[in-house]
């Protein structure tokens, strides 16, 4: 199941697969506000209107309650809440969840009861699940789905979050989240934090820092004054870009260190350019698998760009600190490693020796004879009530539709996300020259075009609540009526962000970029000339 | 681990005969695997392991004592009691002359050294069906129609000589270079991107790889992936890039360094081998043995390196225009 992620295009090898599985003769179910590229692989394809994932996870669940599908033995020893959640999912019925998320009846019906009674299921999800304003509850909504079903903690079956950047998953792993230490050991864990004090001869406060949308509101109250980016280049990537670019400006200082001179990096006082941590830097990534894998030095960064770590060591040493890492590349990063594996358990037995010979392994990896781990969470499946453990939480969710509503002035459904060769803002897949490539464009259902007088490359400008782009249009028979999609690559030419709204979740911080009210409007010949001169 | 993962069953070992000395392998494996595993290469141009054998190249072919035609070594299993010879005359009789006839009519030059090497043991001469017809103008073989005839020019050995097709910046298709392996079509199709932009069109001597109605790759399904280049094993599918280095003379393999990364883009963890020549990107390619990718990646990963080559990052002085933080 893939729900809320194109898979095809955004996670291509990945889907091969997939592929694989389905010429075996696996069964493959989409959920997608859009009929995507991976749904035309797909045996069914739930097209839900955006941001009503938690109403169709809800109407799910009551149907698998109802047809006698939930795993029994599982739930009873593995999970609890169960009554409380059967009861909150009990007003979903089939006809209410058609009416709130625009799917078929039959449609819900059939893939519950697939989920129900198929011995394993692995439920993917991207951005399209956690790019909302209740993003948590959202992923709640698919743990509830397979705790119900028992597809979680055993082969082949699980819960997978496709990583949407080759090491996200790594920057969690070494606590680069406001309350974790590396390892995910909690920062208000006082033996955890002791252990990391003791390491580094200093005391660790225990309060939980910000999460980057939580930064972006301290600088608009004033109370955040400084900021050092690190490869990211918010001023584009921001959602309400314009608010984000507004904060970076008002900061006391600004400091980037990037590979490029990025929006972000104009912004900044200080800028220290980068040496590309993949190809000519030394270091490890952990990918969606949660295989932690090695990069190595193929290139010699250009003149005056330097290894992050060395930037980093140098800023320690600068402030009085000798951090004891080394300087040349592979030096330095197998001693910070090695360093981490004594402090966190799960990388312990993954030396570089073995990520060399084993072509990466995955956490938790506890010795150098564990063998590392292919699937989580299997100890809810112990008899043994010991080694079973707290059992996994179902959780009570209400569906709340998206922050930016619909109205008459903006009655369009804009969601973002990628295309195939192209890559968030663009920095890195700009360099080259795909012959795939289209530039931005705002791509509209036959049914919205037609209503709008718009023919496939005319030009229209798309409005929200903060802000308008132009571009041209697109048609796209796999979008339904009332749905606009638009990527986010292009942020030099057709800056979308300026148009996504930043309502966000508060439990993980994330930006509500998957649904802005939007109005799109033909431009008229005055307007497209006008926009010429402008230009020029 | 609670509950056991499921694994194939153990596999029995069989007993057969392989020039004359009695080896063992594991059930199920092919002649070829069996083979490799015991010392003995054996030449492919068809075959590599994460393509399902099409058994058209017919140089790895092995006499089986009761088979009445010779076996491809890649995807024939191997049985008790078989009796193979690897280099009996009809083996390298006919190992011989598909060589020959597949190097008199391709551009061969650009094989590896382990093909060649087969090529001068078993005395592969191209040259002896004569010099070689004219090529072919742009776009002349892709023309041709089932059931045209062609009446072979006598004295001349018959080429499938023609202009390089260039016409996107990220690969080029040399397809005098072609001896239609099925290989791209493979990695194209079912055994990885399932794309199906290519396929074999025409028939006899015409047979040519085409995209749908032969458009240019800029119209066809291709999604450049760059899987075709990545089992080509003539050089026919190349990166634009090590292609223009070619045409200036500035490819130069031994100044080129491999170095084994992981893809900067999505989180799927592709490990790349990056091939550095004066300390640029020259081509990507991706490790056969590698159980993420398997050989394989997408335009990203291929593709996707311009952004550190000296061009998008012109080296920097300090700049000495900094804001000065304010107070």
């Amino acid at each position: 199941m893939l729900w809320g992620s194109n898979a095809r295009e955004t996670h291509p090898i990945f889907f091969h697969h997939v592929l694989q599985g389905i010429h075996n003769g696996a069964k493959l179910v989409t959920v997608d506000p859009r009929r995507t590229s991976s749904a035309a692989w797909a045996d069914a394809w739930l097209g839900l209107d955006v941001g009503t994932d938690i109403a169709l996870s809800n109407t799910l669940a009551r149907e698998i309650i109802h047809a006698g599908l939930v795993d029994q033995e599982f739930v009873r020893r593995g999970t609890s809440g169960f009554e409380e959640y059967a009861r909150s999912v009990e007003p979903w019925t089939l006809e209410r969840g058609e009416l709130v998320t625009g799917v078929p009846r039959a449609a819900i019906r059939d893939f519950a009861h697939a989920l129900g009674s198929t011995d394993r299921v692995q439920i993917c999800w991207t951005l399209g699940i956690t790019e909302h304003h209740n993003a948590v509850d959202n992923v709640l909504a698919l743990i509830n789905l397979g705790l119900l079903t028992g597809h979680v903690g055993r082969y082949a079956c699980g819960l997978n979050p496709l990583r949407g950047q080759n090491n996200v998953q790594g920057g969690g792993d070494m606590g680069a989240i406001p309350n974790k230490l590396a390892g995910f050991q909690d920062l208000g864990d006082a033996v955890a934090r002791g252990r990391f004090e003791q390491r580094w001869s200093c005391t660790i406060a225990p309060e939980r820092g910000y999460f980057l949308t939580e930064m972006f509101d301290a600088m608009e109250h004033g109370t955040f004054r400084a900021a050092y980016v690190i490869g990211e280049n918010p001023a584009s990537s921001e959602a309400d870009a314009q608010r984000a670019e507004r904060l970076l400006q008002g900061l006391d200082f600004l400091l980037v260190q990037d590979l490029f001179f990025t929006r972000t990096a104009q912004l900044a006082h200080v800028v220290l350019p980068a040496a590309a941590a993949w190809c000519e830097s030394e270091g490890t990534v952990t990918n969606s698998e949660r295989r932690v894998q090695r990069v190595r030095k193929a290139l010699e960064p250009p003149a005056g760009a330097r290894d992050d770590m060395w930037i980093v060591q140098e800023l320690a040493r600068r402030l009085g600190y000798e951090w004891p890492f080394g300087s040349a590349p592979r030096e330095m990063a197998e001693n910070a490693w090695d360093e981490l594996r004594a402090l966190s358990p799960m990388h312990a037995g993954m030396s570089y020796a073995r990520l060399d010979s084993e072509g990466g392994l995955r956490w938790p990896c506890k010795d150098e004879h564990d063998p590392g781990a292919t699937f989580l969470h299997g100890r809810l499946w112990e008899r043994d009530p010991a080694l079973r453990g707290r059992p996994a939480p179902f959780s009570v969710l209400q569906h709340e539709p998206p922050v930016d509503a619909l109205d008459a002035d903006f009655p369009l459904r804009l969601t973002t996300g990628r295309r195939l060769s192209d890559y968030n803002t663009g920095v890195q897949s700009g360099g080259f020259n795909s012959p795939l490539r289209v530039g931005e464009c705002v791509e509209l259902s036959p049914e919205d075009a037609t209503a709008l007088d718009l023919r496939e490359g005319d030009l229209a400008r798309v409005s929200s609540r903060r802000g308008a782009v132009t571009a041209p249009v697109r048609i796209d028979d796999g979008l339904r009526p009332g749905l606009a999609f638009m990527t986010f690559h292009f942020p030099d030419e057709v800056n979308v962000n300026r148009l996504t709204i930043d309502a966000w979740d508060p439990k993980s911080g994330t930006a509500e970029f998957k649904a802005t009210a939007v109005r799109v409007e033909k431009l008229v010949r005055a307007d497209v000339v006008g926009l010429a001169e402008a230009r020029a | 681990m609670t509950h056991a993962v499921p694994i194939a069953p153990p596999r029995r070992l069989v007993e057969l005969e392989i020039d004359g000395q009695k080896v063992k392998t594991r059930e199920g494996s092919t002649l070829l695997e069996t083979l490799r595993a015991h010392g003995q290469d054996q030449p492919t141009l068809c075959h590599i392991e994460n393509l399902t054998p099409v058994n058209v190249c017919r140089v790895c072919v092995v006499e089986v004592e009761g088979a009445r035609t010779l076996v491809p070594s890649c995807s024939r299993k191997a049985e008790p009691g078989m009796k193979v010879k690897t280099d009996s005359e009809r083996v390298r009789h006919s190992r011989k002359l598909v060589f020959e006839l597949l190097a008199s009519s391709v551009d061969l030059s650009l094989v590896d050294a382990r093909t060649r090497g087969f090529m001068a043991k078993y005395g592969v001469d191209p040259e002896r069906f004569g010099p070689r017809a004219q090529p072919a103008a742009a776009n002349q073989r892709d023309a041709a129609k089932p059931g045209h005839h062609h009446h072979p020019q006598p004295g001349l050995a018959a080429t499938v000589a023609q202009p390089v097709k260039v016409d996107n910046d990220l690969y080029v298709r040399d397809y005098s270079r072609c001896i239609l392996c099925y290989k791209c079509v493979e990695a194209c199709g079912e055994d990885a991107q399932n794309t199906f932009a290519i396929a074999v069109a025409g028939r006899g001597f015409d047979a040519r790889i085409s995209t749908e109605a032969n458009v240019p790759l800029t119209d066809s399904a291709c999604v450049y992936c760059g899987n075709c280049i990545g089992v080509c094993p003539t050089g026919a599918l190349m990166f634009k890039s090590e292609h223009d280095l070619r045409a200036r003379g500035e490819w130069h393999e031994s100044r080129q360094t491999v170095t084994r990364t992981v893809c900067p883009y999505c989180g799927v963890g592709c490990n790349l081998e990056l091939h550095v020549q004066d300390n640029r990107i020259v081509k990507a390619t991706s490790p056969l043995d590698h159980d993420v990718t398997r050989g394989h990646l997408c335009i990203k990963g291929r593709f996707g390196w311009e952004h550190v080559q000296p061009a998008a990052r012109p080296a920097r002085e300090t700049d000495s225009t900094e804001k000065e933080p304010q107070p």
